[in-house]
């Protein structure tokens, strides 16, 4: 087990979750590759991404859109802002091909808005390209555990 | 409660007045009881599109009021509404949203139904004697009708036929149909998500033009200028129209009512670069019909009670309780269309629909609100009588301003005709 590798993409995705719980949106723009993905599926095994229905199948124009909307003041599901903590663990390398990294983890993730707090928790996949001694975003695909289920609205970046 | 009086002293008749409605309607749970039976098991009500069942054996799962139904279609390509619930001990026989399969089988003590719900097999069965005759005990099967290739059910074994209980809304949905841009259209998944609120509060939704310039301005500060334009309709030539039985339409943008006309004008510059990759493998005029068909209908068309034909996509609600309801917004595409039209579909489904897009959110919050609003004052009405002034009869009904609130009233109406029978 490459264990400098796994600290490297733990630090880079521990780093990531705290911008988003922090509303550093800028600065999470700044990970992606611009031909990056963010995805949120519904169905959990999904591949093609491309030619299904997604909950959020984000190129990045629609990263800035969607980070401008949170931050706009003008989505009545924003303001007030959800308050999001997400814990990401049991990190394991996937793949590794000397130039893209993919590292699969999970995520618990707590929101708090308007007197109710909710749960989703999450399988994140990440194709990471090496950049120096950090990474930049590939794809992240967020595989909530309830997909498939009938969800409630989601005003943040899971 | 049917014709006593509540503790306020209004009858269910009362509670609906022409230009407006009493807010028990989406707070008493005795009504949302009575609407289960008076409504809900009463009327024609969508189950599925046929392009959800495609194959002998395709089944899809769901719900007419509260009970669980399984829309399914057996060998003989015929489509049945059966009961989810088998005729022993009640255990549900069809788990899962959709799927396929030869027979369902109870899990409990395994009685197992053919497709067309004859019960075939029911386990040692000799500790009945000559007590069960199979033929007496099959899935119980609603009536179930088509049109346009959407199938309805009804517990209402005398009901009128399905095209009499359209009536004028046929002709929308033979419209809204064009969106398949020449190919079948196809349900090509759904968002499925709840809200804190009454069934109501979405069936008017659809039928509400006033809210969307204020309700939706992140959605439209998200867009190109000339859709932002397009969107632009709440004072424009647009109308809505009663059609009767509780159906309604609402034309946003008149010019994108038929999709098979204007096919010359100038493609929309959002849709440039799709026209672009699509003259690859199409002559132009098909390139202009399958192109205005993604960009979706200039309309919503609301069939009372549970399904809307919404632009570009169908708006399925389903009552939870009182104060809970399911909506499923399902995309459509264009069955063996081309992949990159059927993308743009896809995207531009997201952007707007589901928890995570950028209009449905902001609608949920919405009618969250008018949920906890609803709660203040003991006895307080919800006014529904905007575009009365301007609302004139047609040959179909009666129709007003784009924001008029006429398709609502229509819904009421047939509410109120439903819940005092």
């Amino acid at each position: 087990m490459n264990i400098e590798l796994l600290n490297q993409a733990s630090a880079f995705i521990s780093q990531e979750a705290d911008m988003l719980d922090h509303g550093e949106y800028p600065e999470w723009l700044a990970l992606w590759e611009e031909k990056g993905l963010y995805i949120v599926p519904i169905n959990p095994d999904e591949t093609d991404f491309a030619n299904t229905l997604n909950y959020a199948c984000d190129d990045a124009k629609m990263r800035k859109l969607r980070v401008a909307r949170l931050g706009s003041g003008e989505s009545i599901s924003t303001s007030p802002a959800p308050r999001t903590i997400r814990s990401v663990s049991r990190f394991r390398v996937l793949a590794d091909d000397g130039k893209t990294v993919t590292v699969r983890c999970a995520q618990n993730l707590r929101e708090f808005r308007k007197e109710i707090q909710k749960h989703y928790t999450a399988n994140l996949t990440y194709t990471l390209v090496r950049d120096g001694d950090s990474f930049r975003i590939q794809q992240k695909v967020v595989r909530l555990l309830n997909s498939s289920d009938a969800l409630q609205c989601i005003g943040y970046i899971p | 409660m049917t014709s006593q009086a509540n503790s306020k002293g209004h009858t269910l008749a009362d509670l609906v007045q022409h230009d407006r409605v009493h807010t028990s309607l989406y707070t008493d749970p005795a009504i949302f009881e009575t609407e289960m039976d008076k409504v809900f098991a009463n009327t024609w009500v969508w189950v599925a599109h046929t392009s959800e069942i495609p194959e002998a054996g395709s089944y899809k799962t769901g719900y007419i009021g509260r009970q669980p139904v399984v829309t399914v279609r057996d060998r003989k390509q015929q489509v049945h509404v059966l009961l989810n619930r088998c005729r022993h001990r009640a255990a549900t026989v069809c788990e899962g949203h959709k799927g396929k399969t030869n027979s369902f089988v109870c899990p409990y003590h395994g009685w197992s139904y053919s497709l067309d719900g004859a019960l075939r097999g029911v386990p040692s069965p000799e500790s009945y004697g000559d007590l069960l005759d199979k033929a007496d005990y099959p899935l119980v099967k609603l009536r179930v009708e088509e049109y346009a290739g959407m199938i309805f059910a009804t517990f209402k074994d005398d009901i009128e036929p399905l095209v009499d209980f359209l009536g004028p809304a046929k002709k929308w949905m033979d419209l809204f149909m064009k969106q398949g841009g020449g190919f079948p259209i196809k349900v090509g998944g759904e968002h499925r998500f709840r809200f804190p609120g009454n069934w109501k509060i979405q069936l008017e939704n659809t039928t509400d033009a006033y809210h969307f310039p204020l309700v939706h301005k992140s959605f439209l500060s998200s867009v190109d200028k000339q859709t932002e334009e397009m969107l632009d309709f709440v004072e424009g030539p647009g109308f809505v129209e009663d059609l009767g039985n509780g159906h309604s339409v609402m034309v946003m943008i008149p010019d994108l009512v038929d999709l098979e006309a204007n096919l010359e004008a100038p493609i929309p510059e959002r849709f440039a670069a799709l026209a672009e990759e699509l003259r690859a493998d199409y002559p132009e005029d098909q390139v202009r019909r399958i192109v205005r068909a993604v960009g979706g209908s200039g309309f919503n068309l609301n069939i009372f009670p549970n399904i809307a034909c919404s632009m570009a996509f169908f708006r399925v609600l389903r009552p939870v309780s009182v104060t809970e309801t399911e909506i499923h917004h399902a995309v459509i595409t264009m069955d063996g269309g081309p992949e990159a039209g059927n993308r743009a579909r896809l995207r531009m489904h997201e952007h707007f629909q589901g928890p995570m897009g950028f209009g449905t959110p902001d609608d949920s919050e919405a009618w969250e609100r008018v949920q906890k609003g609803s709660n203040a004052g003991t006895d307080q009405w919800i006014l529904l009588n905007r575009g009365l002034a301007k609302e004139q009869e047609t040959a179909d009904g009666r129709r007003s301003d784009v924001s008029a609130e006429t398709g609502m009233r229509a819904a009421y109406r047939q509410w109120k005709k439903l819940m005092t029978a």
